[in-house]
């Protein structure tokens, strides 16, 4: 007879209950009710913050389809529970709905505290717990305002990172004398405020938020009690979390003396049908914060559901390791130093910004805990030991190893994962049990490094112990690197992708492999990008050789080179536009962008750009977009050299080079710059005697200034080292990798790259400048090559049997005199991201 | 249910979809490497636009799919099943190869 099992609460030890509660439930005595308060299912709040950098709430999901459709599992979003009836077992919910159950889980999880200061509930006040609470604040963030987070513990760093990149100054007021005062020690925490005011935070420590003041029911300045005033909008309170715990009252169930469901070392309250996990818990009257613990109580509670196992809690590791704003920061076992006769070895490294210190016995031979900071790449190995001699001496294991990921050191059965409690030998069997051959397999088949990630460099040098070389595959249907794939093809002469995937790689291909292959193809000069099979390959920006719009439309960019324009051609842009209807605006690339052709219209329109002596623009292609300039010393009063004639020699040299992300330039005529050349993947600024050469620049999602490469450099010797830099990129670089994360990813990063290209160290020059000459050589218009071909031109039309007939799909409506696209009025399902 | 001729098959190249007008319907199809033919609605249900004809053709472990051009949605061309949100999907139409024509069912 099937049971039900009613869980409160689907976060993230709710969800894992849930999870571990299917997988080992074979016989299906239970089903699952799950009710959740919150309007999305379980996600990875420990990763919460990597919500503002760049992932999304898919991203952070815990939830895979398969969850979703298990017929077992019935989850209920945005249903708070607000009664239990244990007599009667049922429980009630928000939309006045009554459940039954058999069993009852509460895993309602913690909310922050907010401190009853002065003004805590004044408009801009936030909290940082859940995907709403950033939304919140998100959406609060003024660029270049003050922001202040009240509690400097690791969630209120975290929050100081998040107002830091949407682009606040952020201050961090902190009670205790410094910064982490849970984790870490004094000298830790002043090394650790050294460094995140480096990176721009300011630090209050040892001074009390007196009171949030405000204007108009709005926060308008945070007084510290030093005295100090902070003129700012927005306060965030990380200020400790308490357990949700109201539901006990109306239950009838006890609550530990600070707060949380009491209950015993296996999860179970007075009521023996009801158990509480996560940090809602109080287990034997002790709360837990950290996400590790709660996984270990929901195995605990799956156990007795299932009458299996031992069914006890087995205390927790409160290890923490994470880097904030680029800081590690680690600490493990008795940190503090509490244990009776505990010896303290500290290691700090004012210059380099590091402190380490290990806690010893008394006799010095066992490891009972540690604080890191600056440098946390000896923490994987160092945690497994707690309560373990000693392998080497202190000092030898706090040197920097590189990866600091040694397992070879461990025993057997130390704890490599302690997020889920998997040892080293569980890893090691699984992988040769089920031959598992990269991380991923080893996290989905053990469940390691599912969490909070810092294991992983220790998976992968279990993989390498072995013996399994670990995968940096494309895509499912090529082992291979892009930079391997590019030798491959390079090597056999191989010019079609049937041909390399049937000879190396597996399947049919899809849409990572089939453009990162045509855009080798592409770079190793294998003819027209819409040549023969290679078509079916591309984007479809590359398919139409312009932009894909929101509408199915696309968008026209022909090459302007340097931004330098003649009135004629500027007629002729604005004719084609008229004629073809077309929205028409000033790119941030010095260029004009036509948008709104139709696919069957694109030919018309090149025709009559290309009769005019346009060109394509490439901005549909990961090839070389645009070289900006400024006007340069023939008009400006400052300029030192003609950047604008240069920028036309390169943008004229480099158009059509396929890369393996875009590539922009720009070339400013002198030091104030107004070519914004550091933006860009490799930038040019005339001194005196020359250009200074800079790479690795990017705007965009993570912008970055390039740096010098090589200095007051005459014409020709600055083209070719652009031609040996950029070829060096185009053939070692990873599939989307800009220039800026390629330097990053290579060993040696900019010096090597310096050695490369200035020095000749691999004594490939030659080659590389070769290898561009060719490119120079067989470059063609792309969008000529398509008028001059019927079998091309006959693929743009709108419907292969209807081919004039305009696509029903495609509506505009007109706004300032122009056109857009019609807003879609669709009952859209929720769009995953995928990149 | 009525077959409609829609082009010839050799108009039709591998793995390089095409879109058809059926009525009023927007359709895409494909040819795989393997010349095995596949009929889907050829409008993405994420953004509305008609172009899942130009999305990439590959397979994901063995299941021929498209990738969606716009965000890169990856559909099923069997089953029409959106491969990376199981509520989504497109149409599937019969369709058949007789003698050089390719036609598609709609009902
Ligand atoms: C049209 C334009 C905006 C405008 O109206 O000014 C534009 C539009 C697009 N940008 Fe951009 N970017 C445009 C200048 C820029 C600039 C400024 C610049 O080039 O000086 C930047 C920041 C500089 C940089 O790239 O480092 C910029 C950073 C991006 C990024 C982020 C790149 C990154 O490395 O993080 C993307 C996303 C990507 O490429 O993956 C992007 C992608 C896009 C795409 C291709 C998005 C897409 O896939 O549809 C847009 C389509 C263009 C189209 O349909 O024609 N666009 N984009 C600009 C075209 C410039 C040109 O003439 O070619
Ligand atoms: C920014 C941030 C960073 C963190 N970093 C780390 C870290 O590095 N390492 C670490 O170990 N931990 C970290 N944590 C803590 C970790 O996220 C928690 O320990 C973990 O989420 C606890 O899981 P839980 O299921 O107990 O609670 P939660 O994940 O909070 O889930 C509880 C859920 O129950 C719901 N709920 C509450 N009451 C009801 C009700 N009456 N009816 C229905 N639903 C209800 C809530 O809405 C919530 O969705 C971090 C937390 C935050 C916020
Ligand atoms: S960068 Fe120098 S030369 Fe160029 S426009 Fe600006 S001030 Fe003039
Ligand atoms: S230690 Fe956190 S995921 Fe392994």
């Amino acid at each position: 007879m099937t049971r039900t099992v009613v869980v409160i609460g689907h976060g993230m030890v709710g969800h894992r209950l849930v999870e571990r509660l299917r997988e080992r439930d074979t016989s299906g005595d239970w089903q699952v009710v799950v009710l959740a308060e919150e309007d999305r299912p379980a996600y990875d709040r420990v990763a919460l913050s990597s919500y503002l950098d760049g992932k999304s709430a898919a991203d952070l999901s815990l939830v895979d389809g398969g969850f979703l459709a298990d017929p077992r599992v019935q989850l209920r979003l945005g249903t708070a529970v607000t009664g239990i009836d244990r007599t009667g077992r049922t429980v009630s919910t928000s939309d006045g709905s009554v459940i039954g159950y058999d069993a009852l889980v509460l895993a309602t999880g913690s909310r922050p505290f907010v401190p009853p200061v002065p003004g805590h509930d004044l408009d801009g006040c936030y909290v940082y717990r859940t995907i709403d609470d950033l939304d919140a604040i998100r959406d609060a963030a003024t660029e270049g305002r003050p922001g202040v987070v009240v509690g400097g513990g690791l969630l209120g760093l975290e929050a100081a990172n998040a107002l830091r990149l949407l682009g606040m100054t952020a201050h961090v007021v902190e009670m205790a004398p410094h910064l982490m005062p849970l984790q870490v020690d004094e000298g830790g925490g002043q090394v650790l405020s050294r460094l995140v005011e480096d990176v721009g935070l300011r630090v209050h420590c040892g001074t009390a938020t007196q009171s949030i003041d405000g204007r108009d029911g709005r926060v308008c300045s945070v007084t510290l009690g030093d005295g100090t005033v902070v003129d700012t909008d927005l306060v965030v309170f990380s200020a400790g979390v308490r357990p949700r715990d109201e539901l006990a009252e109306a239950a009838g169930l006890e609550r530990g003396e600070r707060g949380g469901f009491l209950v015993d070392e296996r999860c179970r309250t007075a009521d023996d049908r009801v158990w509480a996990v996560g940090e809602c818990a109080a287990v034997e009257g002790r709360c837990y914060g950290l996400v590790a613990p709660g996984y270990a109580m929901a195995d605990v509670v799956v156990d007795q559901l299932l009458d299996e196992g031992p069914g006890t809690f087995p205390g927790a590791d409160l290890s923490t390791k994470l880097k904030l704003l680029g800081v590690d920061v680690a600490s493990f076992g008795d940190a503090h130093g509490s244990t009776a006769g505990a010896l303290e070895v500290v290691y700090a490294n004012n210059a380099a910004g590091t402190y380490a210190k290990l806690v010893l016995s008394d006799d010095a031979q066992v490891l009972l805990g540690g604080v890191l900071v600056g440098d946390a790449g000896a923490f994987s190995v160092l945690r497994p030991l707690v309560g373990r001699e000693l392998p080497a001496p202190p000092e030898q294991l706090l040197l920097p190893t590189g990866s600091g990921a040694d397992t070879g050191a461990l025993p057997a059965d130390a704890t490599v994962c302690s997020c889920n409690n998997v040892s080293k030998q569980d890893i090691a069997a699984a992988i040769s049990e089920h031959g598992l051959g990269d991380v991923a397999a080893v996290k989905s088949c053990t469940k390691a490094g599912t969490s909070c990630g810092s294991c992983v460099p220790m998976l992968k040098n279990l993989l390498a112990e072995c013996g399994v070389s670990t995968s940096n595959a494309l895509c499912e249907h090529f082992r291979q690197t892009r930079a391997e794939l590019f030798e491959i093809v390079r090597a056999t002469g191989i010019s079609t992708f049937s041909e390399l995937v049937d000879r190396h790689g597996t399947g049919r291909g899809c849409d990572i492999c089939k453009p990162a292959v045509a855009s080798i193809l592409a770079g190793l000069g294998h003819g027209h990008v819409l040549d023969g099979e290679q078509a079916g390959l591309q984007d479809t920006n590359d398919r139409f050789l312009a932009n894909m719009q929101r509408n199915g439309t696309y968008s026209v960019v022909p090459r302007v080179p340097g931004g330098e324009i003649t009135p004629d051609k500027l007629i002729v842009l604005g004719e084609v536009a008229r004629d073809f209807g077309l929205y028409t605006k000033i790119t941030g690339g010095q260029r004009i962008d036509l948008f709104g052709a139709r696919v069957e219209q694109l030919p018309a329109i090149w025709r009559r750009l290309v009769d005019a002596g346009f060109e394509s623009g490439h901005a549909y292609g990961k090839a070389l977009r645009t070289v900006k300039s400024c006007v340069g010393n023939d008009w400006c009063r400052y300029g030192v050299q003609d950047s604008v004639s240069m920028a036309i020699r390169l943008e004229l040299r480099y158009r059509g080079l396929r890369a393996p992300h875009k590539i922009k330039a720009g070339v400013s005529g002198c030091a104030r710059e107004c070519a914004e050349a550091r933006g860009k993947d490799f930038g040019v600024i005339a001194t005196e005697r020359g250009w200074n050469l800079y790479v690795g620049g990017n705007g965009g999602f993570r912008p970055r200034h390039a740096e010098l490469l090589a200095a007051d450099l005459d014409d020709d010797e600055l083209v070719r080292l652009v031609d040996r830099f950029l070829m060096f990129y185009v053939r070692t670089a990873d599939r989307l990798q800009r220039t800026a994360a390629w330097i990053e990813s290579l060993d040696g990063g900019l010096e090597h790259v310096r050695e490369v290209v200035v020095e000749d160290s691999l004594g490939i020059a030659a080659d590389l400048e070769e290898a561009m000459r060719r490119h120079v050589e067989d470059y063609r218009d792309e969008w000529a090559g398509v008028l001059a071909d019927p079998d091309k031109l006959a693929r743009f039309v709108s419907f292969v049997n209807a081919p004039e007939a305009p696509d029903p799909t495609v509506s505009f409506v007109e706004q300032r005199g122009q056109i857009r696209p019609a807003p879609v009025d669709l009952p859209l399902p929720a769009v995953p991201s995928r990149s | 249910m009525t077959w409609y001729e829609i082009c010839r098959y050799d108009h039709l190249q591998p793995e390089f979809g095409m879109s058809a007008l059926v009525g009023d319907r927007v359709v895409a199809l494909f040819r795989t490497r393997d010349d095995e033919l596949f009929a889907v609605g050829g409008v993405d249900p994420f953004c509305g636009a008609g172009v899942i004809s130009r999305g990439i053709v590959g397979d994901r472990a063995g299941e021929p799919v498209v990738a969606s051009p716009m965000l890169k949605q990856v559909f099923s061309l069997r089953t029409g099943r959106c491969l990376d949100a199981p509520e989504a999907g497109l149409p599937v139409y019969p369709v058949r190869r007789r003698d050089e024509v390719v036609e598609v069912a709609v009902g």
